[in-house]
């Protein structure tokens, strides 16, 4: 079978998902087509250069609807040869997006992709695109949906993990985002946001507060106790499937949870052909790829049954790795992949995570591939996992390993 | 037989009138559906006729839809039942839409008004048909219900009634009519926007509406129709949907097929066009029909019910309505009694030991009716009229001329027989004698009169204003006319009864006791405790077995324990209980009233949690046990009692069985009760389930030889000792 290895990856700094935020004034389509001409600029790709752009995107409707994959690669300067295509795997499909294009290439169905994805949260709300989970009784009831907020804190109460360790986890995770900032750690990968005239717009995560310490995170007030305790009473439904806990415990708030952001990121991933044709030097093999469902109450917990699937898949164990990166998305789902599989915080997100940084869904998958390649590059390191936990129950891995 | 007639006055307004021969109360049937049909036809048809007015002869307008209808259609369609109901609804359907619809074209062009005229009470079908009209006017009649209360009977408003108010006023504002089944007097079913009209003359008001060339076109009907609130997928009404799926489910612990029907049959029809969705809420309708637990329910809740409530064990003898009835023990249960007997104008005396006793015990009903006058639902006049008929003392005497007593004393054979023999002196030869205990043996109590033949328990249960169940026990040697004597009386209460015979806590606390037991054996075993209560719970008991615990008192259980073990002796099989139990009470823990139980309270006695000290001295088990093992337990100590009190004929009518357990301890009502439960499981299933539990878990969920035997034959219950009529469950 052939490889795939990653040849560059790439990503617009993070902005606020708000009115304010420095990117809301900016298309998901001039995001995403400025992400895929600094690839095609970076590695002067001409013509048919890639077999496909595929692009995450978890909330598929108005400036984000009508495959804008294609729209984006017709935004963009890539030939008009390059089709496109959306995918939504939610939180993953960024990851999904590169998983994807790495399969074709190891089975020898074309030689290159551009593949990761896009979300502007601030321009197109989360959940704005419907979703029958959430109100058709014969799946919402009957496979007890609660909204990902009440799933977290179930993990949190099912797998004993007090405020405290998330407060704690969440301070750690802005420590480590401004240390790496700091150090320029994020360079290689960022792409600034310029406007049509070339005027900057963005060139640094908006999202991160650095001083945020014990003290401050203390003040929130938890964010999905209302809804679990009272209207509509989420907890109750979550008791249903977990009857033998007593309540839930409502630990996540604004602050222990991903941050809201608009953002986009690729990744080149293309064979040893690709590379020697482009004049291309490969960064790393991906090695390995993986997706799951689970529980879709619990919902958050994919990145431990994704990763056991994996490591089986590999003959690999969690000892093999020499870095980690586990999607931020709430506290709960990094504490318990730590606590799953025994894995130090010192190898996990040690540039911070999405809680500092924001979790732009439809793009995160492929940042975090990137930020763990450029970690693992200035570390001299070999191989990483990075996994995701997904909406709706499911899980996703990808292993990468310098070459 | 006709239901329904027609005439049209000189104006050309064609008055339906619906008039059902034979009934106090209008019903819909099969048959008077299609008369209806054929009026409407006519009607539409006839060019004198400018508009229609549907109205009732009777004091209300219906009552709902005959339930043996659905029960027939089913039973009659052979091999494809799920298509006869469907095929039925959709007539229905076809019906209401042509009411509707009144001859209009597809521009909303011509068409005659129709207007509901409501005298009275409008509940289901009663208010689907009005729906369907274009304007309802209703009388100013405080006393009739308006709304749609199938949900209450395990099934949905199946006749268009979902669709429409869904339509009319939105997901939100009619989820507590259709998913509470919440019924309003006609001010407030206007104030609510169900019916357009509250009025002194409504066939008057509707005759003048049909001539005033009113627009009749349904706004569902108009082009550009948007769903108040928002459908599922607009941003409003996304957050009710989520919101509704969760709070149903929760609520119900998804154990009612009824609600989830419903529920879907509101969203997915609230994305189509109205003809398609009156499809879908067909089709759900269906599924519901057919589904064993809305079949059940409706035997139980409604059929059986509405027969024992009516007298379908009352023996044959003459009426035997009570005039005045004399209580004694003015204690909670007494004065209970008290109210509920003078609510149904009944003439009441209390009897304690002293005056001011009595006196307290009557002030419970000026409580209560204070309550009720804060509440709008009674008036100082009805007060007034209602303490009237109270008398208070410490007179014995006072009761004479009381053609039934009952004793609420303190719970002990020599107190009891002490009250018996004074009251004797009293009240004439004819006087019925009855007990509330809930303990003790009635042929025993009945000893202690000198005519043990007009000796009877009535077992109510607490709150006696509350709790709808009343269960009569007869003695050996009690005779027909007390027992019609309770049944009449329990009948003037509006409660419904059941009659069992004598033995050991009679049947409703002989099953609640074994299911409390089982929930405290496993906390000894160091099953979670949550687990215990949440399975309860998630399998439909109202209160799981610790918190019901708390609320009957932990003493309370220490001494039906000591009785019991002192009457068994080697036999008795609850030493593991009772360590539990006895050590509760040891630390003074002794539930609800001592704020402090399984449960831990603060200092206003509301509930927190479960109490820690549980888990401390009875460390939880490494490996728990699977839900429904918990959920089997817990269910099968209740229903093997069941089947025990049914073999020893305690029980002599499994629909009492049924509808006793549901009205009386709350067992799980989706399951039309133990029997039907069973049922549900079939014979075999349940006795290989026994063998199951007995080996794991001990000789208390031995097979009963009745249930063995059943198994063998695979017979059902309703199949061998139903009415036949009730075998087929709606």
């Amino acid at each position: 079978m052939t490889d795939a290895y990653i040849y560059d990856a790439a990503r617009t700094p993070r902005g606020k998902g708000r009115k304010d935020g420095a990117l809301h004034e900016v298309t998901s389509l001039r995001l995403s087509a400025q992400v895929l001409d600094a690839l095609k600029e970076r590695n002067n790709l001409e013509g048919h250069a890639v077999e496909d752009v595929i692009w995450g995107n978890a909330t598929q409707v108005g400036e984000q609807g009508g495959c804008l994959a294609r729209t984006a690669v017709l935004g963009s300067r890539l030939d008009q040869s390059i089709p496109g295509l959306s995918i939504n795997r939610f939180c993953a499909s960024g990851m999904e997006a590169v998983n994807l294009a790495a399969n074709q290439v190891r089975a020898g169905a074309g030689e290159g992709y551009i593949a990761g994805g896009v979300e502007m949260m601030g321009r197109v709300a989360m959940g704005s695109d419907g979703a029958a989970v959430a109100v058709d009784p014969t799946v919402a009831m009957d496979s007890y949906f609660v909204p990902q907020g009440i799933a977290a804190d179930i993990i949190a109460t099912e797998y004993g993990f007090s405020r405290d360790d998330a407060d704690a986890l969440a301070v750690e995770s802005q420590k480590r985002a401004k240390a790496a900032w700091d150090a320029g750690r994020f360079d290689k990968s960022i792409i600034p946001v310029t406007d049509q005239n070339g005027l900057p717009i963005l060139d640094r995560d908006e999202h991160m507060r650095p001083g945020t310490d014990m003290q401050s995170l203390g003040a929130l007030r938890p964010s999905f106790k209302e809804q679990g305790e009272v209207m509509p009473g989420f907890d109750q439904v979550a008791l249903m499937k977990y009857p033998h806990l007593e309540g839930i415990n409502h630990i996540h708030h604004a602050g222990n949870s991903s941050g809201i952001v608009d953002g986009a990121a690729g990744v080149l991933i293309g064979s040893k052909e690709f590379g020697e044709k482009w004049g291309l030097t490969p960064r790393a093999r991906i090695k390995a790829s993986a997706k799951i469902g689970t529980d879709p109450t619990i919902m958050l917990t994919g990145p431990v049954p994704v990763t056991s699937k994996i490591l089986t898949e590999t003959g690999m164990t969690p000892a093999d790795f020499d870095l980690f990166e586990v999607n931020e998305a709430f506290s709960a789902v990094v504490l318990r992949f730590m606590q799953a599989f025994g894995v130090d915080h010192d190898k996990v997100n040690v540039n911070g995570g999405a809680i500092a940084l924001g979790h732009p869904l439809g793009a995160t998958g492929a940042i975090i591939i990137g930020t763990l390649l450029d970690e693992l590059e200035r570390r001299d390191l070999e191989t990483g996992l990075a996994t995701l936990c997904v909406a709706s129950g499911m899980g996703a891995a990808t292993i990468i390993e310098r070459v | 037989m006709t239901d329904f007639t027609m005439t049209t006055d000189a104006e050309g307004v064609a008055i339906i009138t619906w008039d059902m021969p034979g009934r106090s109360m209008n019903v819909m049937t099969r048959d008077s559906m299609q008369e209806l049909n054929g009026l409407i036809d006519a009607a539409l048809a006839d060019e004198a006729v400018k508009g229609i007015v549907i109205n009732s002869a009777k004091l209300d307008f219906a009552g709902g839809m005959d339930l043996n209808t659905l029960a027939s259609i089913r039973d009659e369609a052979g091999d494809d039942p799920a298509k006869a109901l469907f095929d039925f609804t959709m007539a229905g359907h076809h019906m209401l839409r042509k009411i509707e619809r009144a001859g209009m074209d597809e521009r909303n062009k011509g068409g005659k008004p129709i207007a509901a005229a409501l005298p009275g009470t409008a509940l289901g079908i009663g208010l689907e048909l009005p729906l369907a009209c274009h304007r309802i006017f209703a009388a100013d009649n405080p006393k009739a219900k308006i709304g749609l209360p199938e949900i209450m009977v395990g099934i949905f408003p199946g006749a268009g009634g979902t669709t429409r108010l869904v339509r009319k006023m939105g997901a939100m504002a009619a989820s507590p009519l259709l998913l509470e089944g919440k019924l309003n007097d006609p001010k407030k079913a206007k104030a609510a926007g169900v019916i357009d009209e509250v009025v002194d003359d409504p066939v008057t008001a509707a005759k003048e509406w049909v001539l005033s060339e009113p627009n009749i076109v349904k706004p569902w009907d108009e082009k550009g129709y948007k769903m108040p609130g928002g459908a599922p997928y607009h941003p409003a009404g996304f957050m009710t949907f989520v919101g509704a799926s969760a709070m149903v489910n929760g609520r119900t612990k998804g154990v009612y097929p009824a609600a989830k029907a419903l529920l879907s049959a509101v969203y997915e029809g609230a994305m189509v066009p109205f003809d398609t969705a009156l499809k879908i809420e067909a089709r759900w309708f269906t599924h519901v029909l057919m589904n064993p637990s809305s079949a059940n329910m409706i035997r139980s809740l409604f059929i059986n019910k509405e027969a024992l409530e009516k007298g379908a064990n009352r023996p044959d003898v003459q009426d035997q309505t009570v005039k005045k009835v004399g209580v004694l023990g003015a204690g909670m249960m007494g004065a209970g009694i008290t109210l509920v007997s003078a609510m149904a104008g009944m003439e009441v005396v209390l009897v304690d030991q002293s005056a001011e006793a009595a006196e307290k015990g009557k002030a419970h009903t000026a409580d209560y009716m204070d309550k009720g006058i804060k509440r709008g639902k009674a008036t100082e006049e009805k007060k007034a009229a209602t303490l009237d008929l109270i008398t208070a003392t410490d007179d014995y005497a006072a009761l004479e001329g009381c053609d039934l007593i009952i004793e609420a004393v303190f719970e002990d054979m020599g107190v009891k027989a002490e009250v018996t023999n004074k009251v004797l002196d009293a009240v004439g030869a004819d006087c019925i004698f009855a007990s509330n205990t809930s303990t003790l043996p009635i042929t025993q109590l009945a000893k202690a009169s000198d005519s043990p033949g007009q000796f009877i328990g009535i077992h109510f249960f607490s709150p006696v204003e509350k709790m709808a169940l009343v269960e009569i026990i007869k003695g050996k040697e009690t005779g027909d006319r007390a027992v019609a004597k309770a049944l009449d009386y329990v009948r003037q209460i509006r409660k419904t009864p059941i009659v069992v015979n004598d033995e050991r806590f009679f049947y409703a606390n002989r099953c609640i006791i074994p299911y409390i037991n089982e929930g405290i054996r496993m906390v000894k075993e160091g099953v979670t405790p949550a687990l215990i209560e949440n399975a309860a719970k998630l399998v439909g008991m109202p209160l799981g077995p610790l918190q019901l615990t708390d609320e009957t008192s932990i003493d309370l259980g220490v001494k039906i324990a000591k009785a019991t073990k002192a009457a068994m002796g080697d036999a008795y099989p609850n030493e593991e209980v009772d360590e539990v139990l006895f050590w509760m009470a040891d630390e003074g823990r002794l539930g609800r009233k001592a704020n402090a139980g399984f449960y831990a309270y603060d200092d206003k006695g509301k509930r927190q949690g479960l109490w820690d000290g549980l888990t401390e001295r009875y460390e939880q088990a490494e490996t728990q046990p699977d839900l429904t093992e918990v959920q089997h337990r817990l269910l099968f100590a209740q229903v093997l009692e069941a089947v025990r009190a049914l073999q020893e004929g305690v029980l002599e009518d499994i629909r009492e069985g049924d509808v006793g357990a549901i009205l009386g301890w709350g067992f799980a009502p989706w399951s039309g009760g133990p029997f039907g439960w069973l049922d549900m499981l079939g014979t075999p299933y349940a006795a290989e389930r026994c063998d199951q539990l007995a080996a794991a878990h001990g000789d208390r969920f031995a097979c009963p030889a009745l249930l063995r035997e059943m198994a063998e034959n695979g017979q059902s219950f309703y199949g061998r000792f139903g009415t036949g009529q009730d075998s087929k469950a709606a």
